[in-house]
């Protein structure tokens, strides 16, 4: 079985936000780049626990983007990827950098791709669905568990107040999250051994990006926070009425 | 040429999130000069006609089975084919656990550009540009869709929710389709608002000192109706189910309040709740992040202001 992890590089969380260019690009000047914590906890390790258990499963690694991409392609190997593919472009639209992973992925015919449920950067959640739509497979979004038995998925996927349980036919398309797997780090082992493993360099395919970003902006500064006198409980009390209209 | 909101539903009930969709969809084709419709999938058993008062002058309600649950991809199917014959220039739902997996399938479906987690209203006076948020709520973007068609999710509790006295014309469609995804089981958390839902959010971190301590919190919560959360290291330890975690790498929440009772405001903590309108820290250390990012702040023992907060809210509300 073949699995493909869609893997992306995202500003650390604790980086500093700024944009240069007239607010029309984010500045990268000091930026500590990571895997975005959403491909790598949930869905990378997930698929490597499930090769864990089934040696004849192989996970290919797919990311969209320059050179400065592989530090955190060859973590994704030394955590477990097999193969890699960096499909050589730069895109802020998402139905863009779909159109690449899917092109790859019709090529490769896998079984099953998971990506995370988002990006921490652009926040769309829009790749899964996406890729799902342009290979024409089941799509299960948010999911928290994923088991496998021959051919059929069962998947938890988080619904308003609790979870689903979807049961799916290979092939399908999963955005995971929070419980799918625990989280790990690389050990020395692996990370000697990604420094061998296939990094495949592909040139994006033609296709129009269908967004584009006009600028960025930054929140307006809060107002400082109103501070009661914990003397004066009943004061806050009546700003979340009156102010808040909480009740 | 018109305005479509998907109307999403869960067991046979309108998600309340649908609402704030049609009144966001209403408003921009209000704005474009086109009728706004709805797309309803799935027997419910709420009032369908009445739900003109949000501003959708017509609703196609395709009844086949399949649609009872959700399968991203039929339900794609289902809208766009609707989109098309409604002559749709906007499609719109709103960024819940659907949407999310809904718009970015009709958006390729329709080769329409798509923004998720749209914050306000597009801007139409040149081009069409929608604000959402990036960075996990740190900044927003301007993002400009080039496309005939364009498709919008919203954030919950971005826009808000407009009624006025309407009804709506009630169309009965049939869309053959066959499900690929099988719904086996439904968990639900009983007997508690759910939290990506809520209004409002009250929220308990490390502070609490144990789970055996969220007796206060529930009655506070209670007293306001909103669902309960808790910070990470909670969860990790065990005081509180994981499913209440809120943060970057848990739930994210988008509450109109969200009160923080004991937690120090970490920023992966914020990531998760920024988006919030009012936040409310209560926390004995005065020099805990969370107070930069609040509107009110009471620096006292959790111990002591919640339980009087709790009694002062009721005894406002007699």
């Amino acid at each position: 079985m073949k699995i493909l992890v869609c893997i992306s590089k995202t500003p650390d969380t604790t980086s500093k936000i700024a944009f240069k260019d007239n607010n029309t690009q984010y500045d990268e000047n000091g930026v500590q780049w990571i895997l975005n914590p959403y491909d790598e906890w949930y869905a990378l390790v997930r698929a490597i626990e499930l090769k864990e258990k089934d040696a004849s499963i192989s996970i290919d690694l797919v990311t969209v983007g320059l050179a400065d991409s592989e530090p955190i392609i060859r973590k994704a190997l030394a955590l477990g990827g097999d193969v890699a593919h960096r499909i050589n472009a730069v895109s802020n639209d998402s139905y863009y950098v779909a159109y690449q992973i899917a092109e790859l992925a019709k090529k490769e015919q896998y079984d099953l791709v998971f990506t995370g449920k988002e990006t921490i950067d652009f926040n769309s959640s829009s790749i899964g669905g996406m890729v799902a739509e342009l290979l024409d497979m089941p799509y299960v979004s948010l999911a928290c568990k994923f088991e496998i038995n021959g051919t059929t998925a069962t998947i938890n996927r988080e619904i308003e107040g609790g979870e689903e349980v979807n049961e799916v036919v290979l092939p399908v398309v999963v955005s995971c999250q929070k419980d799918m797997a625990a989280q790990r780090i690389p050990n020395m082992r692996g990370i000697m051994a990604a420094r061998t493993k296939p990094l495949h360099v592909i040139e994006p395919v033609a296709v129009d990006a269908l967004t584009t970003i006009v600028k960025y902006e930054l929140p307006p500064a809060r107002q400082s926070v109103k501070l009661i006198s914990p003397d004066n409980v009943a004061e806050l009390a009546r700003l979340l009425r009156d102010e808040v209209k909480a009740f | 040429m018109s305005v479509i909101i998907f109307i999403d539903q869960t067991e046979g009930h309108i998600k309340k999130a649908s609402y704030e969709a049609m009144s966001y969809g209403a408003a921009i084709a209000k704005q474009i000069n086109v009728p706004a419709y709805g797309v309803l999938l799935g027997n419910v058993n709420d009032d369908i006609a009445a739900l003109g008062k949000y501003g959708v002058s017509k609703i196609y309600h395709v009844t086949d089975e399949v649609y009872n649950h959700f399968d991203a991809q039929v339900y794609t199917n289902a809208i766009a084919e609707i989109a098309t014959e409604a002559g749709a220039t906007v499609v719109v739902c709103s960024h819940n656990q659907s949407g999310k997996a809904v718009a970015p399938r009709v958006s390729v479906k329709l080769k329409a550009g798509v923004v998720t987690g749209a914050i306000s209203l597009p801007d139409t006076s040149n081009g069409f540009v929608v604000k959402k948020n990036v960075f996990s709520g740190k900044a927003f973007a301007f993002v400009s869709i080039d496309t005939p068609v364009k498709v919008i999710s919203l954030i919950q509790n971005s826009y808000g929710v407009n009624t006025a006295e309407a009804s709506a014309e009630v169309i009965t469609k049939s869309v053959a389709a066959t499900a690929k995804i099988k719904v086996t089981a439904v968990h639900k958390v009983s007997g508690e608002v759910p939290l990506t839902e809520a209004d409002i959010v009250v929220s308990g971190g490390r502070g609490m000192k144990g789970g055996e301590h969220w007796g206060i919190l529930e009655d506070l919560a209670k007293t306001l109706h909103a669902a309960t959360a808790c910070s990470r290291p909670v969860a990790d330890s065990d005081w509180r189910p994981h499913h209440e975690h809120v943060g970057q790498t848990g739930i994210q929440v988008s509450p109109n309040l969200y009160i923080a009772i004991g937690i120090s405001g970490a920023i992966q903590h914020l990531a998760g709740v920024n988006r919030s309108k009012t936040i409310v820290v209560i926390n004995k250390d005065a020099e805990a992040p969370f107070f930069k990012v609040a509107d009110y702040g009471i620096v006292g023992d959790a111990f002591e202001v919640v339980p009087k907060l709790t009694e002062a809210i009721k005894g406002l509300k007699a």
